[in-house]
């Protein structure tokens, strides 16, 4: 029998509505996120999935107007209840997005040190250690571990992606969002990507937005595909893909639309 | 059509090369050792340097540099950072009048404000003077380099958990800090050439002075009264004082472009 504290969902969201102003861009929206798995939420274009995914670390608050009401809430606490805090927080639910984003002005090693400078004091080895672990999880460690102090600007696009990834898992945060992480990636770097995922799931619970209908088929456990703001069907992704239960999701998983 | 553009291209280097030039012919036979080192001598005499002016303009611009380039870069900073609040497009505004208000009338401004009020000329008025002209042109560089930062990097900080005011200084500003400190190498190359708000609060001075509260040589000064005076051997120091004063400017940039070259430039 499984124990009851590995089925409560990592993260969940109740009556989630998020808000540009006064335009909702996600409505009512109640998901479960179990642990160790990957999710995608699928959805054409301004369908609110990307909305959806920045109101679980509240970065969604960060664009003017970004406003959200409902619940959203992380091992069953509120994210939103006042006395959070955004760093904590932001350690423990890490982003990838869709954009490779490398500080520009710090070495490899620096960027992957980032987010772990910020939240604990280390020494020059644990850091070299954690860094080193986070890139090899991240499977970029042989490609770059002779130029660690090297530019990251300088990698290619599919490797800079890989060590964002590599700069989110090094504080050991539990979930991992990424916002279409392999949109401005060519094959091979989307393969790469996608592969990587398989590994993540063991350590982190991984919720991905994805424009691409295939690389949801292939990576994710389930699936929730996003209408309009709204969320129109959420299941297993394989029934999601074969099964539908709405004729709007059987209409979009069918290249009907979107 | 490309021949115009070229055209056009040499008639704007033009002026810069026959300012040069003309400096160079006038000036470069006036300057040796003794020049930087040596005071001026009474009218009449030959020889002579414009050891106090190149004093008084190190400290009346480094002083002026003092008061603006923190206020005109936090100010940058901040209207970048919160484009709409209304402080900013307040400061925004200002900074628009101020960077083209003629520099006499800030030159007039300071007189009133503290030549006057303390009933002497001195250095320091000068530097408020030439704080009050650079403050806005850094404000407005360092808000356009700011912007220039593309949001995706201030969102990738945020998500790691920076605060916003870390991820400012330690991503947005440190991205774009060789556009900031270009910025703030031109205003200080414009001001240090200033003569109009000094002519009403350094006043200039014949006597080696440290004293900032003091009247001041500077060199701009110098070229003022050196090249309108009557005397041909005041014209060859004016001369070579103006050619001092763009290579200082000169010398300037490159050493900024230095500094900040990024660690990672050239070869990869």
């Amino acid at each position: 029998m499984v124990p009851a504290e590995a089925r409560r969902p990592r993260v969940e969201t109740q009556g989630l509505t998020a808000f540009y102003g006064t335009l909702a861009a996600v409505k009512n929206a109640s998901l479960a996120f179990a642990p160790n798995q990957v999710h995608a939420l699928i959805g054409p274009s301004g369908c609110g999935k990307s909305t959806f995914l920045r109101s679980v670390n509240r970065m969604h608050e960060e664009t003017p107007g970004g406003r959200v009401t409902g619940l959203v809430a992380l091992d069953g606490a509120d994210v939103y209840a006042p006395k959070v805090s955004l760093r904590r927080l932001r350690r423990r639910v890490g982003m990838v997005f869709q954009k490779p984003t490398p500080f520009p002005t710090m070495s490899i090693h620096d960027n992957v040190a980032a987010g772990l400078r910020l939240n604990r004091k280390l020494s020059r080895t644990q850091l070299g250690e954690t860094v080193e672990q986070a890139l090899t999880v991240a499977g970029l460690w042989d490609e770059v571990k002779d130029r660690l102090h090297g530019s990251a600007i300088a990698l290619s696009g599919g490797q800079q992606q890989r060590l964002c990834i590599a700069r989110t898992i090094a504080p050991a945060p539990d979930v991992i969002l990424l916002d279409e992480p392999t949109a401005s990636l060519d094959p091979q770097g989307t393969q790469r990507i996608e592969e990587l995922l398989f590994g993540l799931k063991e350590r982190f619970t991984i919720i991905i937005v994805t424009h691409n209908m295939q690389q949801a088929a292939r990576v994710s456990d389930t699936t929730s595909f996003f209408y309009l703001g709204e969320v129109v069907e959420t299941g297993a992704t394989r029934q999601i893909f074969t099964s539908p239960r709405e004729q709007k999701t059987e209409a979009y998983v069918t290249g009907r639309f979107g | 059509m490309v021949g115009l553009l070229v055209l056009a291209a040499v008639l704007a280097v033009l002026p810069l090369l026959l300012i040069l030039g003309t400096l160079i012919v006038k000036g470069a036979g006036s300057i040796n050792l003794g020049f930087f080192t040596r005071m001026p001598v009474p009218a009449g005499e030959t020889g002579g340097g414009v050891a106090h002016a190149i004093v008084g303009t190190l400290m009346i611009v480094g002083t002026a540099c003092l008061i603006g380039l923190p206020i005109g870069i936090g100010a940058g900073i901040f209207a970048a950072e919160w484009p709409a609040s209304k402080i900013a497009m307040i400061t925004r505004f200002i900074a628009d009048v101020l960077n083209g208000t003629p520099s006499i009338v800030v030159g007039v401004f300071a007189w009133t404000w503290i030549v006057a009020k303390q009933g002497h000329f001195s250095g320091l008025a000068g530097s408020a003077a030439l704080a009050v002209l650079m403050t806005p042109m850094v404000m407005r560089t360092t808000e356009e380099m700011i912007k220039l930062v593309p949001n995706s990097l201030r969102e990738a900080a945020l998500a790691l958990g920076y605060p916003r005011w870390r991820t400012c200084l330690l991503v947005v500003v440190r991205t774009c800090l060789p556009g900031i400190v270009t910025g703030a190498l031109l205003a200080v190359a414009r001001i240090a050439g200033e003569t109009a708000p000094l002519l009403f609060t350094a006043l200039g001075s014949q006597y080696m002075s440290s004293n900032i509260q003091q009247p001041m040589a500077a060199l701009p000064l110098v070229v003022f009264t050196y090249a309108t005076g009557p005397y041909p051997e005041w014209h060859r120091l004016a001369w070579a004082t103006a050619l001092v004063l763009i290579l200082v400017v000169l010398i300037l940039s490159v050493a900024a472009r230095l500094a900040t070259r990024s660690r990672f430039d050239g070869p990869r």
